[in-house]
């Protein structure tokens, strides 16, 4: 009898570490500015250009940002904690060091949910560190044939949170939730903007390879699809998979080896000696705390009971803080959730997505949508009216009302003016009406069509059409 | 008496009374440079200022108001070039004044310019540096001892009326002691760091070399405080050092380590000490043998950390941005090239020391064990103050040798035996001249008597004036 061969099942484990950029104004170790997108090096000083002799001021907002994610991460805030000098050498590292954190974190221990499939996970948090970010080399010339690079320090010092996951991501699309659960709750907390295209977001990961690279979260599902793969097929062909590091290609749409263990850093960690030790206080921890705000899984969860959307709503809308408080201030002036929820869901995202802005730079009010919404309730405008007036509103920011009121919008209600059109419209198109009075009940809505577009879209179509049947069945 | 031999107080009181005046001062001290820096090299940059621009430029009304002083060349100065002594930062010209620098003009101290040191201030003659070795002003033919140097050199030879020095394990107190002249090391944590090229973070200090205590006090009032851009500069009240110089040491318990006696050293060194113990004794301070951990143990810990902490501060100097860059074909030949090329040989052992003991799998037996012991003699001198005014011990087992003189290496290390325990505690200590002596080669060595404190209570170290210097007449060998 010979044996059959069975064939092996795998399973995968990931672990995520993710670079957030903390939205300071200032950088983490002096008062430069951090914002994106100056002139080279028109964001330096001495101290983070890493002139000799320059001293680390560690900024207390950065801390507090890391705190504030910590707690959200339902990590122990380290009450002591310290900073460590990672040792490596690297053009766009000024001083030839990063300043990182290594054993003593400022949190520690946490986790969070995700929900993939139905299936709800807790994937833990190993730690939450402060570290500076590093300067960007820019090459000349191409890859093949370099003439020189030059070094933009204006990144270098700019402060992040290495957030570091525990090994319990077991699927790709875990891992892509897992990114989607952190971004969704960075941007809650006010802490970053977690924008990759700026490079505030950097993700690593570790099976027994480490990825590097993967700057959306598209390309990490997929960069981890491909490893999966190509490790399956490594172990099945009964050869070993080797520990190196690895770089996502976008591109090519793999993984490509970056360096093997043998040539693995020996970082030579130790305490910065030029920071005091970081005592972070119970009264400040507490402080920051009460000013949680309230977090995305739990506002769906509250959006479903109290406002009785649809799961489906309710997600898309505590997406982000600044979508999920432009509902709640819209439902509170239009008491229909669910009407306000359509309409932000199919208009207001729609021009979001046109426009290419993100929630929190729309102009347009929740006040406003609710009132538009009233509006067409009170039926002062159609609701084909309606998305012009949001077209306006979304450009100017103006109220509704006003620019109802300005551009002459207000929806035709008036019996005798409406009568006037319909007499005219009958006497204009004979043979429609003649079909009508046959029984061909659709051609209603063309004699209607024709009233809207004498009245430019302001009548009232219910009435319209009411007082139309009326006065062709009168004849 | 000459005008270069003055103390800033003697000058400062010449002003007072209308006997000088700032522009005397300054065209004397300039006088005496030109006269006899071609032989003592104290100086890596002589300030190109005309002193009529210094007059211009000058603050007005403050502690130092026209008082010429040197600071050693690891600090940085916005208008001197600020080169370690090393080859690496020739041609850097930092685009800030160091804290301390700050500090100085805002009184109307005048920078005379940069001095000599050991490349990045590690050594104890000042031959390490990559230019040239500064001579002892007592004895061309001797070293001047270091890492700072220059600076003690410039005021023994009266070239300036006081200086500015760095001591991370005997830097200021050593050249004080082979020079004459008075060496303090402030608390750490007393002086602002920032602007000063480090070389051990840890154990850095900035402090004065000066003719006597009273001006030791003076500066040390001008550099001492709080800095916002240094947190390990401490933040409480500082108080006025000159009030202190008028105390005496009767009353006072002086303590005198026995180990630091054991150790094997020169015997006409002790000797010099031991009188001066009794000078204090005569003054009324009660003095007692005790007990203290051997400084073999900080000797051990400091050649640890210090080293360690300095491989990583001077992995910036890499070509990329300031100071000397090696041309090659690629970033980390560029990286090499710059580096072998830039350092000198102590320079790069003490990197090559301090990367070992970091590095991963040797970490705990090195950096953490020596964190250790140093909190172990902290700790212990912490209590020893407890019950001690002051602790007494040789500033340097030897006198200034020959320049060039064959030196073991390890015998190198160990003659920074008594300074480098103050550096380790964090405490405070100051070496006063205390003897003076023709030798057995027939030339001059002074001796150094350094007394420590506990932390920030450096105000009580200046009753050290009891220790009088014994050489008052002596004059400069032409």
């Amino acid at each position: 009898m010979s044996a059959t061969k069975q064939k092996t099942v795998y399973e995968t484990v990931i672990g995520l570490e993710v670079h957030v950029q903390l939205k300071t104004d200032s950088k983490i170790f002096c008062s430069c500015s951090t914002e994106f997108g100056g002139a080279p090096n028109t964001h330096t000083c001495p101290v983070c250009i890493g002139l000799p002799g320059t001293l680390p001021v560690l900024n207390k907002k950065a801390v507090e940002y890391a705190v504030k994610a910590g707690l959200a991460l339902n990590c122990n805030i380290c009450d002591y904690s310290k900073f460590d000098r990672k040792n490596y050498f690297y053009p766009d590292l000024p001083k030839a060091y990063q300043i990182s954190q290594y054993d003593k974190p400022v949190g520690e221990d946490g986790y969070i949910e995700i929900e993939v499939e139905g299936e709800e996970h807790k994937i833990g948090i190993t730690r939450i560190h402060l570290e500076e970010d590093a300067g960007k080399l820019i090459h000349e010339g191409t890859i093949d044939f370099s003439t020189g690079s030059l070094v933009d320090y204006n990144r270098s010092g700019v402060p992040l949170a290495e957030i570091v996951s525990e090994p319990d991501i077991r699927t790709p699309a875990q891992a892509r939730e897992y990114l989607v659960q952190l971004k969704s709750i960075m941007e809650y907390l006010g802490v970053s903007d977690c924008n990759m295209e700026e490079g505030s977001g950097q993700k690593e990961f570790g099976i027994k390879t480490e990825v590097k690279n993967m700057n959306s979260f598209k390309a990490v599902e997929k960069a981890l699809s491909f490893e999966v793969q190509r490790q399956k097929k490594i172990l099945d062909s009964e050869k070993k998979v080797v520990q190196e590091t690895r770089a996502w290609d976008e591109d090519l749409e793999e993984t490509i080896s970056m360096r093997g263990k043998e040539e693995a850093h020996d970082y030579r960690y130790f305490p910065e000696p030029d920071l005091v030790p970081l005592e972070i206080s119970r009264e400040w921890i507490n402080e920051i705390k009460e000013d949680l705000p309230e977090l995305p899984r739990v506002r769906k969860k509250r959006f479903i009971e109290e406002y009785g959307l649809p799961e489906y709503d309710a997600g898309v809308l505590t997406d982000t803080r600044a979508l999920a408080d432009l509902f709640e201030d819209a439902a509170a002036a239009h008491n229909e959730p669910k009407a306000v929820s359509n309409w932000i869901m199919s208009e207001h995202l729609r021009k979001l997505n046109e426009e290419e802005l993100s929630p929190g730079e729309s102009k347009v009010k929740g006040r406003q949508i609710g009132e538009l919404l009233n509006l067409i309730e009170d039926d002062t405008i159609s609701s084909k009216i309606a998305k012009d007036v949001f077209e306006k509103m979304f450009i100017t920011g103006q109220d509704p009302e006003q620019i109802v009121e300005e551009e002459g919008l207000k929806q035709i209600s008036d019996e005798g003016q409406l009568e006037a059109i319909i007499e005219e419209v009958i006497d204009e198109n004979p043979e429609v009406v003649e079909d009508i009075k046959n029984g061909k009940d659709k051609a209603v809505g063309y004699l209607v069509g024709q009233i809207m577009q004498k009245t430019k879209g302001q009548a009232n179509p219910q009435k319209a059409n009411r007082m139309l049947r009326e006065n062709i069945k009168k004849d | 008496m000459k005008i270069y031999e003055m103390s800033a107080g003697e000058l400062l009181d010449k002003k007072e009374n209308g006997e000088l005046d700032t522009e005397d001062i300054l065209n004397a001290f300039r006088e005496r440079i030109d006269e006899v820096e071609d032989r003592v090299r104290a100086f890596i940059t002589v300030s190109e200022k005309e002193v009529s621009e210094e007059l211009a430029d000058m603050e007005t009304g403050g502690e130092l108001e026209g008082i010429p002083l040197a600071v050693k060349d690891n600090m940085s100065t916005a208008d001197m070039e600020t080169t370690c002594a090393s080859k690496i930062l020739q041609g850097y010209n930092p685009p800030y004044d160091a804290a301390v620098i700050e500090q100085i003009r805002k009184q109307g101290g005048v920078i005379a310019g940069k001095t000599n040191l050991d490349e990045f201030a590690m050594g104890s003659s000042t031959e390490n540096s990559a230019f040239y070795p500064t001579r002892n002003p007592w004895n061309l033919d001797h070293v001047v001892g270091g890492s700072s140097g220059g600076s003690a050199a410039a005021v023994a030879a009266g070239e300036v009326a006081a200086a500015l020095g760095s001591d991370t394990g005997g830097s200021i107190r050593q050249p004080a002691s082979f020079c004459g002249v008075v060496g303090m090391k402030p608390t750490y944590g007393n002086v602002s760091r920032y602007g000063l090229i480090a070389f051990a973070s840890s154990l850095d200090q900035i402090g004065p070399l000066t003719r006597n205590v009273e001006d030791s006090a003076r500066i040390l009032n001008v550099i001492s405080g709080h800095d916002k851009r240094d947190t390990t500069s401490v933040d409480r009240e500082f108080p006025d050092y000159m009030e202190f110089i008028k105390e005496d040491v009767s009353g006072m318990k002086i303590g005198v380590p026995r180990e630091y006696f054991a150790v094997d050293f020169d015997k006409e060194v002790e000797k010099t000490v031991k009188d001066s113990l009794e000078v204090l004794q005569e003054a009324g301070a009660q003095i007692e043998e005790v007990s203290v951990i051997e400084p073999e143990y900080a000797l051990a810990a400091y050649y640890i950390i210090a080293p360690a902490e300095a491989s990583s501060n001077l992995a910036r100097f890499d070509g990329v941005r300031y100071g000397s860059r090696s041309a090659a074909e690629d970033v980390s030949s560029m990286f090499t090239r710059t580096r072998s090329e830039g350092f000198g040989e102590e320079v790069k052992r003490r990197i090559m020391l301090g990367t070992y003991a970091l590095s991963s799998g040797y970490y705990d037996d090195y950096y953490l064990k020596a964190q250790k012991v140093r909190t172990l003699i902290k700790d212990r001198f912490a209590e020893l103050f407890s019950g001690y005014d002051l602790l007494v011990s040789p500033t340097s087992p030897s006198t200034a040798f020959k320049i060039g003189a064959e030196k073991d290496l390890m015998e190198q290390y160990r003659a920074d035996i008594f300074t480098v325990p103050v550096n380790i505690a964090g405490i405070p200590a100051i070496s006063l001249p205390c003897g003076f002596e023709p030798g057995a080669a027939g030339w001059f060595s002074d001796y150094g008597a350094s007394l420590w404190r506990r932390s920030y209570s450096a105000d009580r170290l200046y009753p050290g004036t009891e220790v009088k210097h014994r050489a008052e007449t002596r004059t400069l060998e032409n």
